[in-house]
């Protein structure tokens, strides 16, 4: 993957017809942002911002081993998932070290799995190295991701898809969108309400015009992706989690599910059993940060003595709070919301609190909630 | 009153012994939402091509050079507590700072608005 030559994706007209400014991302050309990050952030927040996310991989695991090759890499129940829900998850290695973070779908005969666009390559030669013959991994390169995200998102995108109102949060069904097949599920990365649709790459164009063109709806860059998942506390892979990291210390071990902490048979179980059990030695923790400078991914956290103690894994500015906002990694004895913390960044200390995350409450659109 | 423009992306408005610095239109434009500054404070000496001042966007930090050498007189308050104003008027209220000018021949070195404007179009 090389940021010197970078593939378009099949928006790509569309984005710079659009004003877009264009980036390497991942391997592929990117729109970081049309009208401003803030902007585009707070549209989003307040209405619906239409998200180009085809970059990602977009895998179907089938076969009779399916259900139980994915449950030997992923701590998620899956013999409990029902049709057409959809589970947030995480790829482990052997080491309990995440490979990457997903979403994995029970659609039909096969589990549908949406993995992250830098690390899809190596997701596949592993998964694919990992799964028995009764398990076969087929990547969905024709296939494109929009993700449609905002308290105002459903209004659009049931005037165009009847039906889709009727979607609870975390899961997903088949519907058409102009004339266009489409699997449609209500999640995303936002912590909005919202819909990601998987759309064949040929159509993406047309599917997106009908959208942008919904009075409610601006098409937003993953300059504002990025400051709205980091609000929501939502971790991204490659900054916040890597192979170094395990589900514990991440603080997601709300995706490991009851039959399998206590079972367990998905790699990296020693060492996350352990952890479950007698706490990590890190945390992944939300910081809210003094003053008006954001202190950004790389900065050190450190102790009284001037030791690098932890990380900066993500931080920013939150347009939502108008304040700096960061996700770091801290020693446990650390990690309590409203414990002090000294950042190091480019010479200068930063005084921080831990607080509890999202930083901006999620808006998710729970069946029975009000 | 003239304004010169540096290859980083500022201008200084020279004004008799003293120069006015800030960032144009076109750097703010690259920068994006600007929500925050650090500027020197008056009395520092800043130098032609050195660090003098931060200027933090949503996604990214960035130095800003001083484009000339000179002691600062005073840096624009109304800029610390208001970072937009960058983006709203670089060239205008969202000035950086005041300097007293070291040395006036190393404007020699810098733009006028036409070159500036040319150089812009060439990036």
């Amino acid at each position: 993957v090389s940021d010197a030559d970078p593939k378009p994706l099949p928006l790509d007209a569309w984005h710079r017809g659009r004003g877009a400014r264009m980036v390497p991302f991942a391997g592929y050309a990117m729109p970081i942002q049309y009208e401003g990050i803030m902007a585009e952030h707070r549209w989003t927040r307040e209405s619906a911002g239409l998200f180009d996310v085809s970059h990602m991989g977009q895998l179907v695991v089938a076969g009779p081993d399916a259900e139980k090759g994915l449950e030997s890499l992923l701590p998620a129940d899956l013999a409990i998932l029902k049709e057409g829900r959809l589970r947030y998850s995480l790829l482990l290695a052997d080491d309990g070290g995440i490979v990457d973070d997903l979403m994995a779908t029970r659609r039909g005969d096969h589990f549908y799995v949406v993995v992250n666009g830098a690390t899809k390559e190596g997701d596949i030669a592993y998964m694919r190295c990992k799964l028995s013959e009764g398990a076969v991994l087929d990547h969905m390169k024709e296939q494109a991701l929009l993700a449609l995200q905002g308290r105002k998102a459903v209004e659009a995108l049931s005037r165009l898809v009847p039906g889709v109102e009727a979607l609870g949060f975390m899961t997903g069904g088949a519907f058409a969108i102009g004339g266009v097949t489409a699997w449609i599920s209500r999640s995303g990365y936002t912590g909005e309400d919202g819909f990601e649709i998987s759309v064949p790459g040929a159509k993406v164009a047309e599917v997106a015009e009908l959208l942008a063109a919904q009075p409610e709806v601006k098409p937003i860059g993953l300059g504002a992706r990025d400051s709205l998942r980091l609000e929501a506390g939502l971790p991204l892979y490659g900054h916040d989690l890597d192979t170094d990291t395990t589900p514990v210390e991440a603080d997601l071990a709300f995706a490991i599910s009851k039959r399998r902490r206590a079972e367990g048979g998905f790699a990296g179980w020693q060492r996350i059993a352990r952890e479950l059990e007698q706490g990590p030695i890190r945390r992944r923790v939300g910081l809210s940060v003094e003053g008006r400078q954001p202190v950004r991914e790389g900065a050190m956290v450190v102790d009284a003595e001037g030791n690098e103690v932890g990380k900066v894994t993500s931080g920013g500015f939150s347009p939502m709070l108008e304040a700096p906002i960061a996700m770091a990694y801290v020693p446990a004895a650390s990690a309590e919301p409203g414990t002090a913390v000294t950042l190091a960044q480019r010479g200068k200390l930063f005084q921080a609190k831990v607080v509890p995350m999202p930083f901006v409450p999620h808006r998710y659109h729970r069946k029975g909630a009000a | 009153m003239t304004v010169y423009y540096s290859e980083e992306h500022e201008w200084v408005r020279v004004e008799g012994e003293e120069a006015v610095v800030g960032i144009t239109d076109f750097a703010q434009g690259q920068l994006g939402d600007v929500v925050f500054v650090e500027l020197p404070e008056a009395g520092r000496q800043v130098t032609k091509g050195a660090e003098a001042a931060t200027v933090e966007s949503v996604k990214a930090a960035s130095d800003v050079y001083a484009p000339v050498s000179g002691e600062v007189i005073e840096a624009n308050q109304a800029l610390v507590d208001d970072p937009a104003l960058a983006n709203t008027d670089p060239e205008g209220e969202g000035w950086f700072f005041r300097l007293r000018l070291a040395d006036t021949s190393e404007l020699q070195g810098l733009m006028d608005a036409d070159a500036y404007k040319s150089f812009c179009d060439s990036q």
